[in-house]
């Protein structure tokens, strides 16, 4: 074998490691996807969505989790990302300096810190000051969650807006208010909205931050002084009982989260994908 | 307040009208919500640091710096030490890492070099996918499908292969049951490589074409340019990435907590059961009532935690200087 040919069939043998290793990777994929669709669905049906989490032996459902995991999660987001909205266009606009580099370092921090730390932390302030576990402090816990999400995406889509553009609305008179919120938020408002919906399908899926905070109610609650059923805890409370019956409900709860959080990150890339990154 | 622009003081002539002033004020508002939300952004990390050492410092009174080092778990003594979950926590990360870089690097080479254009984006889309599915699924899916496949299949055959060597023949030995350290690390390995092949696909299309190309221009094949030029070139943004996807592995909590075992001890064999930090906390809590001395453990345990994860993401962030992961 001369020395070409070994150097060529070095290259198809690392080609088709790679290869298989990103075919590895779809077929993780397919079979959670697979898992998850194939016991969800033999355990789905249109009760789960109209009653709620009972004893075994009562074919329970899932509504109250349902509702109280929307609930948690509208709040949270109503509280986050206007906050988010506001730095986020802080770093983007005026954002130089120390102080700046610092938010966008900690920012950093808060995004990748564990999320069983916020858990712990919405505990110590809320939940053992206020005497209970509440779905509020579990709004205010996945709140925590949404925020650096929503800072990191404002920061980032008002940066790709053409500085011609700021330019444009200041020779008109306009004041830094007007430029942000009628030319800025506007032009930027797809990636934006991208950055919510990712952040919206972060939420959902979290569990640990909402087992200090909201516990988890086995009936209904509207009461945002009082423990909270979320889909996440009814599924981890579900998974781990000996009941089939539970169990088989867990794997609904499953499909749901799965499906509901990948459709969201599918719909945020349809939203950025017409504008593309460069734009 | 040094961060202010010149420019942004636009209306302050004396013969400012008064629908010039309310203007102007308004823009004084506006400015200060903005500053105010990023102060706030400061604020929580604050805060959040300062909850936990609270909260876990009658704990560490207590025990002293013997904490971290004692193995004994004992709410009956009251006796906490938290060397079981920092070593069940070190050890899962650490072979999480040693599975997910390998296989992260060669996802990236498919995505940037080898696989054809238009097929790059629907693959890479279908990686990232992986990267979104919560944790509790991969959590559900680890400890109903791949626990078992793990006591039947895989770890039978690796304690005939490495069984009778000494020393490594010790890390597959005891009884196969599916989950424990091993299986823990392997779950924790398949959530955090898509997040880390993701960086490592932006950190590769971010090397100069000019480069690679010089190199095809020498003869170069495509996995000598990537060995040659794409990796070192991104050398140090991709440790940063590994550091990144290390802090993700350090505090993962459900994925963990479903497959790990949760048996308070440390034993040579990776079969073995073992606890981590995060599935301590997730685990331990219900049982820890307020103002009892297992919550400040637990408080310290979570402490510690953020310690370690604030260092790891601080030397990432640090040497990932691009701001890259999204």
């Amino acid at each position: 074998m001369t020395r070409l040919e070994r150097r060529l069939l070095t290259d198809r043998i690392w080609r088709m490691i790679a290869t298989t290793l990103a075919a590895l990777a779809i077929v993780l994929l397919a079979w959670i996807l697979w898992t998850v669709f194939y016991r969800g669905a033999t355990a789905l049906s249109f009760s789960v969505f109209t009653t709620p989490t009972m004893p075994p032996g009562r074919h329970g459902g899932l509504a109250n989790a349902i509702v109280g995991t929307l609930i948690q999660v509208f709040l949270g987001l109503i509280i986050a990302a206007p906050v988010g909205l506001y730095a986020g266009t802080y770093l983007s606009e005026l954002g130089r300096g120390k102080f700046a580099d610092a938010v966008r370092f900690v920012n950093d921090v808060l995004l990748s810190a564990p999320s069983i730390l916020i858990g712990l932390f919405v505990y110590e302030l809320l939940v053992k000051t206020t005497g209970g576990f509440s779905g509020f402090s579990g709004a205010i816990a996945l709140a925590v969650l949404i925020l650096p999400v929503v800072v990191r995406a404002t920061e980032d889509m008002l940066r790709l807006v053409p500085g011609s553009l700021r330019e444009a609305a200041f020779a008109l008179g306009a004041t830094r208010a007007q430029v942000v919120t009628s030319v800025l938020w506007r032009a930027a408002r797809a990636g934006i909205a991208t950055g919510i919906l990712l952040a919206i399908a972060r939420a959902a899926g979290e569990t640990a931050p909402l087992l200090f905070t909201s516990l988890g109610n086995l009936s209904w609650s509207f009461d945002l002084t009082a423990p909270m059923a979320s889909l996440p805890v009814t599924i981890y409370q579900y998974a781990g009982s000996p009941f089939d019956e539970w169990v088989a409900l867990a794997w609904a709860g499953a499909l749901m989260i799965t499906v509901g959080v990948l459709l969201l990150n599918i719909v945020s890339r349809l939203v950025l994908a017409p504008r593309g990154k460069a734009s | 307040m040094t961060a202010t622009s010149p420019n942004f003081d636009v209306s302050t002539s004396s013969s400012a009208s008064s629908a010039l002033t309310s203007k102007h004020l308004k823009d004084k508002l506006f400015h200060w919500g903005l500053y105010g939300a990023a102060a706030f952004v400061l604020v929580l990390l604050g805060a959040i640091i300062v909850l936990l050492f609270k909260g876990g410092f009658p704990a560490l009174q207590a025990f002293g710096l013997g904490f971290f080092v004692s193995a004994e778990w004992n709410p009956v003594t009251e006796q906490y030490g938290a060397a079981v979950m920092l070593y069940g926590t070190l050890v899962t990360s650490v072979i999480a890492m040693l599975l997910a870089f390998p296989a992260s690097l060669g996802i990236a080479l498919f995505l940037t070099e080898v696989a054809p254009v238009p097929m790059r984006r629907t693959i890479g889309t279908a990686v990232q996918l992986l990267a979104a599915v919560p944790s509790i699924i991969f959590g559900m899916w680890g400890f109903f499908i791949v626990s078992p496949l793990m006591a039947t299949w895989v770890q039978p055959v690796l304690q005939a292969i490495f069984g009778p060597i000494p020393l490594i023949g010790e890390l597959f030995s005891g009884a196969p049951a599916g989950t424990g350290i091993l299986t823990a690390g392997l779950i924790l390995a398949l959530m955090i490589m898509p997040f880390i092949t993701a960086m490592f696909v932006e950190i590769f299309n971010s090397v100069p074409p000019v480069l690679k190309e010089a190199a095809y221009g020498i003869g170069a094949t495509t996995t000598e340019v990537f060995k040659a030029v794409t990796v070192p070139y991104g050398r140090t943004a991709l440790v940063g990435a590994v550091m990144l996807g290390l802090g993700r592995a350090l505090g993962e909590t459900m994925a963990v907590t479903f497959v790990i075992g949760n048996a308070n001890r440390i034993k040579a064999s990776l079969y073995a059961p073992g606890a981590s930090i995060a599935s301590t906390i997730a685990n331990e809590f219900p049982e820890a009532g307020p103002g009892s001395m297992k919550l400040h453990a637990l408080l310290e345990l979570g402490l510690a935690l953020f310690v370690i994860s604030f260092v790891v993401l601080a030397l990432a962030r640090w040497l990932v200087r691009t701001r890259i992961e999204g």
